[in-house]
């Protein structure tokens, strides 16, 4: 009982600084959830991340996973619901009087000073989940060919992950 | 505000993001964007783009964002409430169906080396997509020295996310506004 309160504490907090999406907020969940609390290590945690990328759906999917691991379907249900509550409401809320702000200075300049910090943001994550997951010469391989297949090619993200995983399946990789 | 078609009903609300969460590999967005604006012609491009602009200002999944301004606007809360849950439903079960296979098979060494693969190709689509947030920055000096501050901040010091976010966000906020060209 205390883990699920525990969870919904967690991850209403993080519905709320979720800017920019999961994203934005894999750096705080790891430190939560591996750093904080010990319901995992870092590698299942990227373990889970992959799962979730591979799912179709938000990506914000991941934290129904993290409950589910935890506590079973109560705990994906408790923070599948503590991640949308909170900025569900405040969407609920803000999404009424929008229109009248949307040309207001102070918004402008909040836009454009968020944008580089959701950019420092993501690379942490990225950085949080390569550090995890890069555990020896051929995972740190896939990292370098997928990463190039991801910014410099156009062929469908779920081709790219489907193939690591076959090569891994094969072998070949991780 | 160019009407298009009637307004849809809560169901139709569950149904369109029904289909658009299932189909939503590796993200729902271009997905809910067909579905809205060319399919079911709920909002015009112009009107779908402002609410995105408004959805991705705000904490949280920008699509589930998406489902509860839309839905909201349409149907009030029962609407935000059948679009948010058409979205989620299937998805969450799907994701939780593949954890329990992970669970079951982990330990057979062909789906540990793949799991050990897709772990790492999904850190390097993070990576490609922090890549691409990052490029708009390309020659802004000062905000590049705010998204290394910010990176420097949560990868390396590990501060916690409630305190450092709003700090770094509203001195940015006043730098950027301050040397603004």
């Amino acid at each position: 009982m205390s883990t699920l309160v525990d969870l919904a504490v967690v991850h209403a907090q993080l519905s709320l600084l979720a800017f920019g999406g999961a994203a934005a907020i894999i750096p705080e969940m790891q430190r939560q959830v591996v750093d904080v609390h010990h319901w995992m290590d870092a590698r299942e945690f990227a373990a889970l991340y992959a799962l979730a990328q591979a799912a179709p759906g938000p990506n914000l999917m991941v934290v129904s996973l993290v409950g589910w691991r935890v506590a079973g379907f109560w705990g994906a249900l408790v923070t599948t619901a503590a991640i949308s509550a909170p900025s569900s409401i405040l969407t609920l809320l803000v999404s009424g009087v929008w229109y009248r702000f949307r040309d207001a200075p102070w918004r402008r300049a909040l836009q454009a000073g968020l944008q580089p910090v959701t950019a420092g943001l993501i690379m942490a994550s990225a950085a949080l989940l390569i550090r995890s997951t890069a555990v020896d010469w051929s995972s740190a391989a896939v990292i370098v060919v997928t990463a190039t297949l991801f910014v410099f090619t156009k062929i469908h993200p779920l081709l790219i992950l489907a193939g690591a995983a076959a090569a891994g399946a094969a072998g070949l990789a991780g | 505000m160019p009407e298009t078609r009637p307004a849809p009903t809560v169901f139709d609300l569950f149904a369109g993001f029904f289909v658009a969460g299932l189909c939503g590999f590796g993200g729902v967005l271009p997905w809910a964007r067909r579905m809205i604006v060319e399919q079911r012609q709920w909002l015009t491009l112009a009107e779908f783009t402002d609410m995105l602009g408004l959805c991705q200002f705000l904490p949280g999944g920008n699509i589930m964002n998406v489902t509860i301004a839309l839905g909201s606007r349409f149907r009030g809360v029962p609407g935000a409430v059948a679009a948010f849950l058409g979205l989620m439903v299937t998805p969450v079960a799907i994701v939780i169906g593949l954890g329990v296979l992970y669970d079951r098979y982990a330990d057979l060494p062909p789906v540990r080396h793949a799991f050990t693969a897709l772990s790492a190709a999904a850190a390097a689509f993070m990576l490609s997509n922090a890549w691409k947030i990052a490029s708009p920055l390309r020659g802004r000096k000062l905000a590049i020295a705010v998204a290394v501050c910010a990176f420097l901040a949560f990868a390396v010091l590990r501060l916690p996310l409630p305190v450092a976010l709003p700090v770094l966000a509203l001195g940015s906020t006043a730098l950027l506004w301050r040397f603004r060209s």
